[in-house]
């Protein structure tokens, strides 16, 4: 069986380490390098382990003979034939499979849209991904290349929002921003750290464990309220409102750093694949068949899906449905001997 | 800023041809203001502008504060559109933002329920005989000022450059909540980040004022003025305003709401009255002007014909920094020739 997996990130990998025993794959990847949403890293939740560690063991699968990497190779359409799918890359390239598995994941909401909050207009507003990146390096500094006195935090941003058109949660953001409040206090003690948030999800194990341990231990001040606006000040730093909604208070504050907590969306790739394939779904992510024992197949015979490009996912879901979709690729080939 | 934000919310603005509708209030608290407009739109760009004597008021603050009724605003307003019609224009500039925002907010509503439309004129036919069309284009003043600034740059005499350091002047800018909170997309810049008077200082040689209260309300919510007792609320939001732009050190302040530029300037008095505080060094307030004013200032109209003397802040040392020519001794000239009784001067803030 000539199997195409369409992403080359860790859902895309697992599957076609997994599909690789037995059958040909071809893994295609648009950027450069593959697992670029998990080098981006510093440390995995809830165990604090090493991103690149878990990037380094899964690109060792693609040493797999069977599987071929094809890297800053993007499809961009995709169509069924008879039994067979034929995929066109953006050179205009193509080629048929019997299968294809769609891992084609998420992009992170932009920023930008809520404007309210001035991402891209003051320095001292960031995006979460961001923060990774200053805790990653050991860089975390205000936009006056000073070590933050205060930095804040604010959940939801582009997800459980009417306005900007997402009113999904986005499941890892909670979590997330805990374990950046953690790694910040690691670095510096003395740093003030505040996480505004709607209501805190801790749904997957030892994530409560976490935020008892921000707070108990880390001293992470965890604010239930939504900001309305930040504005930069005269001292360069960034000023927000919001409403304590637990204290029934509004009040106004000065930080350092905002970090807009930015939710999971459909990737382009996602979106448009899903959409050529009439496999699309809600907020541009991919649709599967049904949410329990059918979630890797879709309306389309030999077309699978898995991973983040069905809605957010944290990275051991990811794996563990990767592996769910080789499966059901399995099966149905057994089946159709 | 890092993103222009601004460029992205853009509207379409008729070039000519303009049926123009005066405020109910701004001719008493800045009355040189609308002539200024209309002779900027006449005379410097030459355009067609109507000021029709048979006006009157859109309702706005009564259906506002819920004194005047939905029904009876629809129609009134309809009527100021057959005036339009029976002089056969098609654009409609109100001169008050919250009658901007009471029009374009009857515009989407008539465009979403039809029916509501025709009871509008339904209800003009049968009260005033009259019918109406729907404009083709409404727009603000402040609007065309910003459409057209570039060409007004060329016929202006002044800059906003400190002739004393060659600095530019900074200017804070305030837009009137109906002008772009009710519908972001009639809004120059949009809500959040509105350009429709920055991009007039900036065009003119300025330096725009990015402050944390930028977007903060300036005391003219009607819920916080029209009841005396609350008025508490309106010089709150005033004072917060002004104490987060004072580090700035503005040089002035520019509005295009009746209030905003009323309110701003007057509780400068109050709060100096009350706390002995003024937002300059030197104890003069920061003079709060106009759109039109400041357009015409820079244009080279005389500042008294403007009315701009009677400002509660004055604004000499602007038109000293700014270099525009005046005569003190006309500053209390009646159209007359005659000598005016001068207003007493306050205690705290200096004149």
């Amino acid at each position: 069986m000539n199997i195409a997996v369409i992403g080359a990130g860790p859902a895309g990998i697992e599957a076609a380490s997994v599909l690789a025993n037995n059958h040909q794959v071809t893994l295609f990847e648009k950027e450069e390098k593959p697992l670029c949403n998990i080098r981006d890293k510093a440390f995995l939740f809830p165990d604090f382990s090493s991103a690149d560690e878990l990037a380094d063991k899964l690109e060792a699968k693609l040493s797999h003979e069977n599987i071929t990497l094809k890297a800053n190779c993007a499809v961009t359409a995709m169509n069924r034939t008879g039994e067979q799918w034929t995929l066109t890359t953006a050179d205009g390239e193509t080629a048929t499979f019997d299968k294809v598995l769609l891992a084609t994941g998420y992009r992170v909401f932009d920023a930008h849209q809520k404007e309210e909050l001035g991402y891209g207009i003051y320095k001292g507003v960031i995006t979460s991904i961001e923060m990774e990146k200053m805790i990653k390096e050991n860089q975390i500094r205000n936009n006056m290349d000073e070590v933050p006195k205060q930095i804040v935090f604010l959940q939801c941003v582009g997800s459980r929002d009417e306005k900007s058109g997402n009113n999904y949660c986005s499941k890892v953001c909670c979590v997330t921003a805990v374990k950046q409040a953690i790694e910040i206090k690691k670095q510096h003690p003395e740093t003030d750290v505040y996480i505004f948030y709607m209501d805190l999800r801790m749904w997957g194990q030892g994530f409560e464990e976490m935020y008892r341990e921000a707070q108990e231990k880390y001293g992470v001040n965890f604010v239930r309220g939504r900001i309305s606006e930040a504005a930069s000040t005269f001292d360069n730093r960034v000023q927000i409102k919001a409403e304590d909604t637990l204290m029934g208070n509004p009040m106004t504050m000065n930080a350092d750093l905002l970090v807009l907590m930015v939710g999971m969306c459909a990737s382009e790739g996602t979106a448009t694949l899903s959409k050529c394939a009439g496999i699309d779904g809600l907020y541009r992510f991919a649709q599967s068949r049904s949410p329990h024992i059918e979630d890797n197949l879709t309306s389309q015979p030999g077309l699978y899906v898995a991973g983040s490009c069905k809605r957010p996912m944290c990275i051991e879901d990811t794996i563990q449905d990767a592996r769910a979709a080789a499966l059901a690729i399995l099966d149905d080939d057994t089946m159709m001997r | 800023m890092e993103k222009r934000f601004w460029n992205e919310y853009q509207k379409e603005i008729a070039d000519d041809h303009f049926f123009y509708e005066r405020s109910c209030i701004r001719q008493t608290f800045f009355p040189g203001s609308e002539a200024t407009f209309l002779n900027i739109m006449r005379n410097d760009l030459g355009k067609d502008i109507y000021d029709s004597s048979h006006q009157h008021t859109c309702t706005g603050i009564g259906y506002h504060s819920d004194v005047v009724p939905f029904e009876t605003t629809m129609t009134i307003v309809a009527r100021l559109f057959s005036l339009m019609t029976e002089r056969g224009y098609k654009n409609y500039v109100p001169s008050c933002v919250t009658s901007f925002g009471v029009m374009t907010e009857l515009m989407e509503k008539w465009k979403e329920q039809p029916e509501i439309l025709e009871k509008a004129r339904e209800y003009l036919k049968k009260a005033t005989g009259r019918t109406f069309e729907l404009p083709e284009n409404i727009v603000h003043p402040s609007d065309l000022i910003f459409k057209f600034r570039f060409e007004l740059k060329e016929k202006m005499k002044y800059q906003l450059i400190n002739r004393f350091t060659g600095k530019p002047l900074r200017g804070v800018e305030h837009i009137g909540c109906h002008y772009a909170k009710i519908f972001p997309k009639h809004g120059i810049g949009n809500a959040e980040f509105p350009y429709v008077l920055a991009g007039m200082i900036e065009a003119w040689g300025g330096e725009v004022v990015d402050y944390p209260e930028r977007r903060h309300c300036c005391g003219f919510g009607f819920r916080q003025y029209l009841v005396q007792e609350n008025r508490g609320y309106s010089i709150a939001n005033s004072k917060k305003k002004f104490e987060s732009m004072e580090p700035y050190e503005p040089d002035f302040i520019v509005a295009n709401c009746p209030g905003c530029a009323m309110f701003l300037d007057k509780w400068q008095y109050t709060i100096a009255e009350m706390e002995h505080k003024t937002y300059d060094k030197e104890g003069y307030g920061i003079p709060v002007l106009t759109y039109e004013e400041l357009a015409g200032l820079l244009l080279g109209y005389d500042p008294w014909v403007m009315g701009m003397q009677l400002h509660q802040v004055q604004c000499e040392r602007l038109l000293d920094k700014i270099g525009v020519a005046y005569n003190p001794d006309d500053k209390y000239r009646g159209a007359s020739g005659k000598i005016l009784r001068a207003p007493e001067k306050p205690e705290v803030l200096k004149v």
